[in-house]
């Protein structure tokens, strides 16, 4: 019987049921203050991994599959949140702000690793750390403080749709600079994988429809099973092509479209939250607590210098669609926090030759200032921009209450 | 009829919204799920919502039924273009009206104005198809069927007789 042999033992069981059910006592505990779970899984990670609590040995190779897993849903369900004409109407509105973005986020952590003496690799990675904004927590926080039908939102929206095309472009570029190859092989890489994305993004735009049509299924289970087998399939073959196999999710999230699309992202969310929480807590368990010690000043004053960066472009943005200081203050803030692509870019180069050992450190040590700093700062948007703009001009009638969904 | 502006929300869905004629701004998101939030804008901040409710498909249709004004309007403008030309209207005899107290008969309705009689609502009680001997009192409401130009003549008829 080797399906027995093969089979894990009560211990690994035991193991794996007492990380999910430590991950979702964390998850319960950051809902009741209202906080977003990734840091705290994070946490979890960094605690288990520095040895304070007995190693998990006997699940390792599940859990170091199932985080692999848990990136390819998470870039396949933001593709999916986006549909090819979402991303057109985010183009035409708020590329000069993607752009002002880009540049005044991605600087600050590209200088920093330059100052400390990193390659120009491991540089680069920390700018892509600090340029994303982590549209998992950012949508959640605008659900939560009931802010999804106010007049700024589509301007912080279109921000976050123009960074996740960013890293369409960016990850495949990363992710053919860490395979260290000289100069010349590598340009010629980056061109063809650059190429392969612009052209299966057209080709999705195009006829993302009809192919779902042959995907969808009036079957739940015949459609969920298809979709995870695509999105590992597609990942795996976007690995060959050099392309990261992250990349080839997300772009397969695009592609789908049509009645397909909304079905798909409900049956995969579960799964995503599932795998996605095993991801955060394996990249913590990589990092020893004590490594983040030296690297907390560094994390801090960069999440205090991205922080600034964020509210301006924030601030700017909704400026030129003509909302008030008040409205300014509140996307400003809310793109500060930092999470799951942070995470993400440093995972990928997590044991890569030519990347600082202080990268994964770094990266996790910044989202866990940003992601908290972020969900609170932005909850005193309001009486911020009162104090700080408004010259501590009270509200007219009552102050703004909103009504918590 | 208002001015509605529609605003994709990538992610989310889309938002529709309008400013009331006394001025204040409300909005409907039509999330990608189907499911529905109604928007209360804020008068101080009018970027902001005051209060998010969150409907699902069946909440949303209760409101609208309850809303159901432009329901009954709507149903009725495809009733009317079903038949070309058709008229239905609801008429009050007023307490000094001259039909008050007179059977369809003695107004002689149909032979002056073309209209038919389909209904006469008394109080809460409704009188359908109502013979040639039904007197009108004051308050009765007369649904009539008939053309346009008829319901003008029925009109003038029961002004001044």
């Amino acid at each position: 019987m080797s399906l027995a042999a093969a089979a894990p033992g009560p211990g690994t069981l035991v193991e794996l049921g007492l990380v999910f059910l430590g991950l979702g006592i964390l998850a319960r505990f950051a809902g009741r203050v209202a906080l977003s779970p990734i840091p705290f899984y994070l946490l979890a990670g960094l605690v288990i991994g520095s040895g304070r609590v007995p190693d998990l040995r006997l699940s390792e190779e599940f859990i170091t599959t199932a985080a692999e897993i848990g990136v390819l849903l998470l870039l396949f369900a933001l593709g999916l949140e986006y549909s090819g004409e979402e991303l057109g109407v985010a183009l035409r509105s708020q590329v000069p702000a993607g752009v002002l973005d880009a540049a005044s986020n991605f600087t600050p952590g590209l200088l920093a690793g330059l100052a400390l003496g990193w390659s120009a690799l491991s540089a680069v990675l920390l700018g892509g750390i600090t340029y994303i904004s982590s549209s998992g927590v950012i949508s959640k926080l605008l659900a939560d403080l009931g802010r999804l039908g106010n007049r700024e939102t589509p301007v912080v929206l279109g921000i976050l749709v123009i960074e996740d095309l960013a890293m369409a472009m960016y990850l495949p570029v990363v992710s053919v600079l860490l395979l260290g190859e000289d100069l010349e092989d590598a340009t010629v890489a980056v061109v063809v994988a650059l190429a392969a994305v612009l052209v299966f993004l057209a080709a999705a735009i195009r006829y993302g429809e009809r192919a779902s049509a042959l995907l969808h299924s009036r079957s739940d289970e015949v459609l969920l099973l298809m979709t995870l087998g695509l999105v590992l399939l597609v990942g795996g073959a976007a690995i060959r092509l050099q392309v990261s196999a992250a990349v080839g999710a997300f772009l397969l999230g695009i592609a789908l479209a049509g009645p397909a699309r909304d079905r798909v992202a409900e049956l995969v969310e579960p799964l995503r939250t599932l795998f996605a929480a095993t991801f955060f807590l394996f990249f913590g368990l990589q990092i020893d607590a004590a490594d983040l010690v030296p690297v907390l000043g560094v994390a801090a004053l960069l999440a205090v210098v991205t922080s600034v960066t964020k509210v301006a472009v924030g601030w700017w943005a909704a400026a030129r669609a003509g909302i008030a200081e008040r409205g300014r203050a509140r996307a400003g803030t809310v793109l500060i926090a930092r999470g799951e692509f942070s995470i993400v870019i440093a995972g990928l180069a997590t044991g890569a030759a030519g990347v600082h050992p202080d990268l994964a450190s770094t990266a996790a040590a910044y989202v866990l200032c940003t992601a908290l700093a972020g969900a609170l700062v932005t909850r005193f948007a309001d009486p911020l921009a009162e104090r700080l703009v408004l010259g501590g001009r009270p509200p007219r009638t009552g102050g703004t209450r909103r009504t918590v969904t | 009829m208002t001015e509605v502006r529609e605003t994709p929300l990538p992610g989310v869905g889309l938002r529709y919204d309008f400013t009331t004629r006394s001025g204040d701004r409300l909005g409907v998101l039509v999330h990608h799920g189907g499911r529905r939030s109604l928007l209360v804008y804020s008068a101080e901040d009018p970027d902001a919502c005051r209060a998010t409710v969150d409907l699902d498909t069946e909440d949303a249709i209760t409101l609208a039924e309850l809303l159901g004004a432009a329901h009954i309007g709507q149903s009725l403008a495809a009733m009317q273009q079903e038949v070309q030309g058709l008229a239905i209207d609801w008429l009050t005899v007023a307490p000094s009206s001259p039909a008050v107290g007179r059977s369809l008969a003695e107004l002689a309705v149909h032979t002056r104005t073309g209209v038919s009689v389909v209904a006469v609502l008394r109080g809460s009680e409704t009188l359908p198809a109502p013979g040639a001997d039904t007197r009108l009192e004051a308050g009765d409401t007369i649904v009539g069927v008939g053309t346009a130009e008829g319901m003008q003549r029925l009109y003038g008829l029961l002004e001044s007789g």
